[in-house]
């Protein structure tokens, strides 16, 4: 079994910021932020050089726990405002946390230029299912017919894919995996950082606390087994009959292509304006 | 010795399209040149083609304040439309320009008034309608000297597009022989 | 004597519209990002600096709409630059969330609103004033708020330069109020002598990282200002927060964030009013207005007075924060203060604000405010604000 190794979490947290952390017990943000911590660190990049960036929502409130430079947007706003400093100091290592309400619901709309314009920003979206910091209304991603807050009755919305919304869009990465293949999760986020261009690696995550106990999931640990269940790398989940395939979904990287870079494109316009 | 006040309202007026705020801001750059205080102005519907639209000028040798026309010592009119919206704020001494193209009834009396069909002079003479605007600015530039010639030529250079420059500056020439052939009429 | 030879300097006298004294004064004061989405009448502004901030290295960007413009901004911001944004109406509404962010944040950075008739789409063509208090109190939460104003091409370049120097200097995001009129008309301007106009930078920080607080206490509430990486690795958040920037629910801690944030304009009311006073001396009856319409005021101003009226024109420059002492001593003492301006009576119930508390004890009855109000879409003219003032008995 692989040696979680603690240390090298704890030497990025800060320890000005009061602990205990916001996250409920059972929830998967602390143990993404601890495989982006890891990939991060296996890549040895400079603190300083890293900036990490969020909007509004449960796994939005990583940035305030590590020690980069961090910033905590408002609702949906987290690309724009990365795009900004990205655009501004292109040598930084741009992280965006963002959560399936706040990329494609209230941010939807900077989340496809963001992946059209292919700028080098890395973004993870911790997809629960549910506006948990809110008390659990249905989001873009809860299933069609579970419970919410504000479906009582049964969700009747369509759900949004994220990673097929994603690559309509523009983005030049894209993978998914969920919180509990989190050596995968790290080794993507790794090769996500490592990639010019628009990267997004959609993490599904557990949330027991309020999607899990209004939709009868049971407790963190069974959350965990449906993920390790359900979760299925592209082969595997082929060969399943279509009505296998029920609340199955596919894990992996779906795209991963050199194209031209944003701000990279804009660099050479400068350069070829001041040459003039 | 102080020189007498002088101010100028100018208004030209027609639709979207027609080229008046371009022939604005070109009477505007020569008034500059010629040292005189200027501002222009203009109103635009939001549709950039089609629309009523106008520009203001106004030149004076004394500070002012207010900068659109409101009491017009010279109007130029395009269209009917600018004709009867604008006419009535023409000062009783003011000068009329009406392109009779499209200007079909004058109904009020000032003390000049000239009424060519700049469109079709245009059109005809120069092969194009388009250069009607500086058609018709450099007539009203003959006639009324409210800026000097030589000035409004060197605006025409420097602010109409390289490859356009040619054919506005035969619209020059030839608005200006259309001035002293249309005092000649008379 | 080589000291007294003084450099011929290059002032040029140029025909210049509204909006592109905006970008050339923005430009002068060292901006260097700029993202925005098109919006009439500010749209000049955004297409200028699309092609000179890429000559100059700096960065011009589009985005999908206004939130992402002033997000990108406070973004670029944080990251060191100087960064403004312009929209109209409309589009400022959008951008007004962001705008509380920068507030709250402390974080540099300009937006423009070339205001157009409203409300709604309104009239994108148009000129209006009725964005007064948008700009004040629009984002939600209660936050001060500096907004400029000026009258003429030459003031859009000054102004622009001293909106930026201002958001720098008390890093919080600065208003810069035009209008339609403003934004499109040509006038001649004579730019002022570049080596003399001053330009404000952020305080950089000098000390090591691990003493560094993002939003330190200073007596003179002007804290440096790091940018991301430089080392200092800060957490910038929207949250109410303490000195360091970290989250905080302690009403102590709320306490003093809230007071730095009023403190640092009320503080330095003076660096920030600026008004013109103009034949205000002898006047009887003055005249409060601002902008576009400030100018057919001044006009109106000069026709009265030489029928012999004794009217004055007092114009601020800075809308807000709102230049309550003049208010008070200038108009204070005057029979009719008229208060013409394209909107519904936006700055005259702050002028009836500030009066209203001196008018109550002395004459009351003997004095009175006319309004004179326009929202059709055309400007008020001379001859309306001289029919105000042969009102006057």
């Amino acid at each position: 079994m692989a040696k979680i190794p603690q240390k090298i979490i704890h030497n990025y947290l800060r320890h000005r910021k009061q602990f205990p952390h916001v996250w409920c017990p059972g929830c998967s943000n602390g143990i993404i932020l601890g495989a982006i911590i890891r990939a991060i660190d296996e890549l040895k990049y400079e603190r300083d050089d890293v900036a990490m960036i969020s909007g509004i929502g449960c796994s939005s409130r990583m940035p305030v726990y590590v020690d980069f430079n961090t910033l905590h947007t408002l609702h949906g706003r987290a690309l724009a405002y990365a795009t900004g400093v990205k655009m501004f100091k292109p040598e930084m290592k741009v992280i965006v946390i963002t959560g399936d309400g706040d990329a494609t619901a209230i941010g939807g709309n900077h989340f496809i230029h963001a992946c059209r314009r292919n700028i080098d920003l890395t973004t993870i979206v911790v997809n629960n299912n549910i506006y948990g910091m809110t008390g659990g209304q249905y989001s873009p991603t809860t299933p069609t017919g579970d419970i919410a807050t504000t479906s009582p009755y049964g969700n009747i919305d369509p759900v949004f894919d994220i990673c097929k919304l994603a690559l309509g869009a523009g983005a030049t990465f894209v993978a998914r995996t969920t919180a509990y293949h989190v050596i995968e999760a790290q080794s993507f986020i790794k090769q996500a950082l490592e990639h010019k261009g628009f990267s997004i690696v959609e993490i599904m995550s557990a949330c027991p606390v309020i999607y899990g106990r209004l939709n009868k999931k049971g407790d963190a640990p069974a959350m965990m087994r449906e993920m390790k269940e359900n979760a299925l790398p592209l082969e595997k989940f082929d060969e399943l009959a279509p009505e296998e395939k029920q609340g199955k979904y596919i894990r992996g990287i779906f795209k991963q292509e050199i194209f031209p870079e944003y701000t990279e494109k804009y660099a050479e316009l400068v350069a070829s304006l001041q040459r003039e | 010795m102080k020189k007498p006040e002088f101010k100028k309202e100018i208004r030209l007026s027609g639709s979207g399209g027609q080229g008046l705020i371009t022939a604005g801001i070109i009477l505007a750059r020569a008034a500059v040149l010629d040292k005189a205080i200027v501002t222009q102005t203009q109103s635009y519907g939001p549709e950039s083609r089609g629309g009523a639209s106008r520009a203001d000028v106004i030149i004076s040798n004394t500070e002012f304040y207010f900068p659109e026309a409101t009491h017009f010592d010279i109007l130029l009119t395009l269209t009917q439309e600018a004709y009867d919206k604008y006419s009535e704020n023409l000062k009783d001494d003011g000068i009329l320009i009406a392109d009779n193209t499209y200007v079909k009834t004058i109904t009020l009396q000032y003390s000049e008034i000239y009424e060519l069909p700049f469109t079709e002079i245009a059109a005809e003479k120069l092969k194009s309608s388009l250069p009607a605007n500086i058609l018709a600015l450099a007539f009203l530039v003959r006639k009324t000297k409210i800026v000097s010639e030589s000035s409004l030529k060197k605006a025409i250079k420097s602010f109409i597009k390289p490859r356009y420059v040619d054919l506005n500056l035969k619209a020059l020439k030839l608005g200006f022989k259309l001035a002293d052939e249309y005092e000649s009429d008379l | 004597m080589a000291k007294k030879e003084i450099k011929k300097n290059h002032q040029e006298m140029t025909l210049m519209q509204g909006n592109e004294a905006i970008a050339r004064g923005a430009l002068t004061a060292g901006l260097n990002f700029y993202a925005g989405y098109p919006i009439t009448p500010s749209t000049e502004i955004a297409e200028i600096l699309s092609a000179e901030l890429p000559k100059r290295g700096g960065v011009f960007i589009q985005m999908e709409d206004e939130i992402a413009g002033i997000s990108a901004v406070i973004g670029a911001s944080l990251a060191g630059a100087k960064a403004m944004t312009a929209t109209s109406g409309p589009g400022f509404s959008l951008m007004l969330e962001g705008i509380g962010f920068a507030k709250m944040a402390e974080t540099p950075c300009v937006v423009v609103n070339v205001m157009r008739g409203g409300p709604s789409t309104g009239l994108p063509t148009s000129p209006s004033q009725s964005d007064i208090m948008q700009s004040r109190w629009g984002n939600h939460g209660d936050a001060p708020a500096i907004v400029l104003y000026p009258n003429s091409v030459k003031e859009s370049f000054e102004l622009t330069i001293r909106a930026i120097n201002l958001a720098e200097k008390y890093r919080t995001c600065v208003v810069l109020l035009t209008d339609e009129v403003l934004a499109h008309m040509r006038e001649m301007v004579e730019l002022p002598d570049f080596k003399n106009i001053r330009i404000i930078d952020r305080i950089k920080p000098t000390i090591p990282p691990e003493w560094y607080r993002h939003y330190d206490e200073n007596p003179k509430y002007r804290t440096p200002l790091a940018s991301y990486g430089e080392g200092y690795r800060f957490h910038v958040t929207g949250l109410a927060h303490d000195l360091y920037g970290f989250p905080t629910n302690k009403a102590d801690e709320i306490e003093i964030m809230m007071k730095r944030l009023r403190k640092k304009i009320t503080h330095h009311i003076k660096d920030l009013v600026q008004i013109e006073s103009f034949r205000m001396e002898d006047a009887t009856t003055a005249i409060f207005a601002a902008g576009i319409t400030s100018r057919a005021a001044k006009a109106a101003v000069k026709l009265a007075r030489k029928s012999g009226k004794r009217v004055g024109l007092l114009r601020p420059l800075t809308i807000w924060p709102f230049p309550d002492e003049a208010v008070r001593k200038l108009l204070g003492s005057k029979k009719t203060v008229i208060v013409p301006e394209l909107n519904q009576g936006q700055l005259s119930l702050e002028v009836k604000r500030v009066l209203g508390g001196i008018w109550n004890y002395e004459n009351r009855k003997t004095r009175k405010i006319i309004e004179v109000r326009k929202t059709n879409g055309e400007l008020i003219t001379p001859v309306e604000i001289l029919n105000a003032i042969k009102e006057v008995k």
